[in-house]
């Protein structure tokens, strides 16, 4: 046995006055062409900064989820400026996006596991990502994952043998698996009951704060708009701001 | 557990197997996927099997002569439609001072009666000097001589059974008698030769008998000259100097080259290649298409765990990885049970029909080779669906 590894990070946060984690600016988006383009986004400005919680609501259809696509360099940049851990994206060729989705952590709708991995092996499949560690210690650090998400005693447990707040627990799992410094998740709880989607949001906030990491989450959920640091509205593709509604007991 | 540094460096470097476990985790479709790969894979060994056993089959005897050079009547097609020549010409190769020795061969189908039920079927009959060097199997000199006495064959053990309990009989004991074109023959002795693609079995007799049961031979013609050279005499340059020196009423082999004149004429003359080539292929294209539909299923159906792989940063290129590998996994694991299922099929095919068909390398690597292509190739064209993964419509 090496030297166990803990899913902490080594680096803390860059002291002093920080550069934003994420910086959008005069972002605009269309789908279609001709006569069928539409906006999806108009002039939209955002600014995330390391370990900001900001949540993003609105009605669906607003351009809530294209927004984070851009950001999560899923997506090519049309018009605007979008700069994520610094890297300009506007104009970014397919290599470096893929290369910056590796610092991005992605948390679906969907929990989008892998059906045919062990809830370790989905996790794991987060941390191979990771350059110059050995196969055991990036499976020692998938099982530590496991346990800091409450599910250390369903390490062998494929996708369907798993409750859906359990999945999405193993999904928060794998995304943070990769050392991300910036959290993207959609609507993470539409497919849990109350108190799932409770616990999975909390867990979420508990261990990105732990690991300095920001978050940028889309959701409907209005249980859940507490555990912002900043929410953010979103409408027919314009943000405004908007109050953090206090903690429910 | 000690290894070399290296390999367990290596080994450390290893990630989670997605293609193994994607394929095993869907053991349904992977035996269905199995199944349709070694299906083709023992289309292929049979169909190989039978088109070179059938061409090796073809020169059996062929193979036995203790030879350097061949002479043959141009006229000569196959060893079903062999020629005379002037016995003279094989003689006057003995003028050359390579040549060690010859020996005359006379060579023709004859009809062959059952001693058993009295059907008639033909057989090759191969006329000899017993003295003379024939094969290289030395036993047949001593058993040879036998053949002095006027109407005495030795007959070929391998023979199909269709030319009667012959060797059975002659190894109780009794004496056994048959006829050839009518005229009385006494079985002297058993050999071993084969059957060929041309002859269902053999005899052998001497120039005295043999003339007689084919009176209609020429005289001093033969169908088969054999030269012996000396130790170190190059072949090829025997020949140069044959070929100028004897008239063009003869054609000069070198033995592999006899051989390969006889599978030659199979080859070309008849469609035995092509059918077995053209089945060959329908088991390489069935392959094909199971294997094809399998991998597109497969990526299609996990398309969008693919879409998120490639949204947590993994490269397109480890995507088609996985692809490939599963297609390697696939021709690897298809391969092993036709391999052992055609090694099972040649021993029946041998037992059933005696022809030499068996697993020889070259096979064993071709059909590999085919499988691998089959495999690849199917991943290949999977691997266009994987371009319609798009990481940004799974959100």
């Amino acid at each position: 046995m090496t030297t166990s590894v803990s899913p902490q990070r080594s680096s803390a946060a860059p002291a002093g006055a920080p550069l934003p984690m994420v910086q959008v600016d005069g972002l605009s988006h269309w789908y279609g062409a001709g006569e069928m383009r539409r906006q999806v986004l108009q002039k939209v400005n955002l600014t995330i900064q390391p370990g900001e919680v900001v949540l993003l609501t609105g009605p669906s259809g607003c351009g809530k989820t294209t927004l984070l696509t851009l950001v999560g360099a899923l997506r090519q940049v049309q018009q605007g400026s979008v700069r994520v851990l610094g890297q300009e994206l506007n104009g970014s060729s397919r290599k470096q996006r893929q290369q910056l989705r590796r610092c991005i952590g992605m948390i679906f709708q969907g929990h989008n596991l892998l059906r045919c991995l062990s809830a370790e092996q989905n996790v794991q499949m987060g941390s191979d990502l990771l350059p110059d560690l050995s196969y055991r210690a990036r499976r020692d650090q998938a099982r530590e994952w496991l346990r800091a998400v409450g599910l250390g005693d369903h390490l062998d447990k494929l996708p369907h043998g798993l409750s859906g707040g359990q999945k999405q627990r193993v999904a928060i799992a794998r995304a943070l698996a990769a050392h991300p410094r910036l959290l993207l998740a959609d609507e993470p709880t539409a497919a849990l009951d109350k108190q799932s989607g409770r616990e999975v949001v909390d867990l979420l906030k508990r261990l990105a704060r732990e690991q300095h990491c920001a978050v940028l989450m889309v959701t409907h959920d209005p249980r859940i708009l507490d555990v912002a640091d900043r929410l953010v509205q979103m409408e027919d593709g314009r943000l405004m701001a908007a109050p953090v509604p206090e903690p429910t007991a | 557990m000690s290894g070399l540094p290296g390999l367990r460096e290596i080994w450390s470097w290893r990630r989670i197997p997605l293609a193994w476990l994607l394929l095993t985790r869907q053991p349904a479709r992977l035996a269905v996927a199995l199944a349709g790969i070694s299906f083709a894979g023992i289309l292929m060994f049979m169909q190989f099997g039978f088109r070179d056993g059938l061409f090796d089959a073809s020169v059996t005897v062929h193979k036995l002569f203790d030879t350097d050079l061949v002479l043959l009547s141009p006229r000569s097609s196959s060893s079903v439609s062999m020629e005379g020549f002037p016995r003279r010409r094989l003689v006057q190769t003995l003028a050359d001072p390579d040549v060690a020795g010859i020996t005359p061969v006379h060579w023709n189908l004859v009809i062959w009666r059952n001693p058993e039920d009295r059907s008639t079927r033909s057989i090759l009959a191969l006329g000899f000097e017993p003295g003379d060097p024939l094969f290289t199997d030395p036993a047949l000199a001593s058993k040879a001589k036998v053949l002095n006495q006027r109407g005495r064959v030795l007959f070929d053990e391998l023979s199909r059974p269709e030319f009667g309990p012959v060797a059975e009989w002659f190894r109780d004991g009794r004496t056994v008698e048959s006829e050839i074109g009518g005229k009385r023959v006494r079985v002297g002795g058993l050999v071993a030769l084969g059957v060929s693609f041309g002859a269902d079995g053999n005899i052998l007799t001497s120039r005295e008998t043999y003339l007689q049961l084919l009176p209609n031979t020429p005289p001093g013609s033969i169908e088969v000259g054999l030269i012996r050279l000396r130790p170190g005499a190059d072949p090829e340059v025997v020949i140069r100097r044959l070929k100028a020196s004897l008239p063009k009423d003869v054609n000069v082999f070198t033995k592999q080259g006899f051989m390969d004149f006889e599978k030659d004429y199979w080859r070309s003359s008849t469609a035995i290649g092509f059918i077995f080539t053209l089945g060959a292929a329908m088991g390489f294209i069935v392959g094909c298409v199971i294997v094809y539909q399998i991998l597109y299923s497969d990526v299609s159906d996990h398309l969008p765990e693919y879409a998120t792989l490639m949204a947590m940063g993994y490269r397109l290129s480890t995507l088609l990885g996985v692809v490939a590998r599963e297609g390697l996994l696939l021709a690897l694991l298809g391969y092993l049970p036709a391999y052992a299922a055609g090694q099972g099929l040649y021993a029946l095919v041998r037992s059933a029909t005696r022809l030499p068909v068996s697993m020889d390398t070259p096979r064993a690597v071709t059909v590999f080779t085919l499988i691998l292509v089959m495999c690849m190739g199917s991943a290949g064209m999977a691997m266009r669906r994987l371009a319609d993964a798009d990481p940004a419509e799974i959100f």
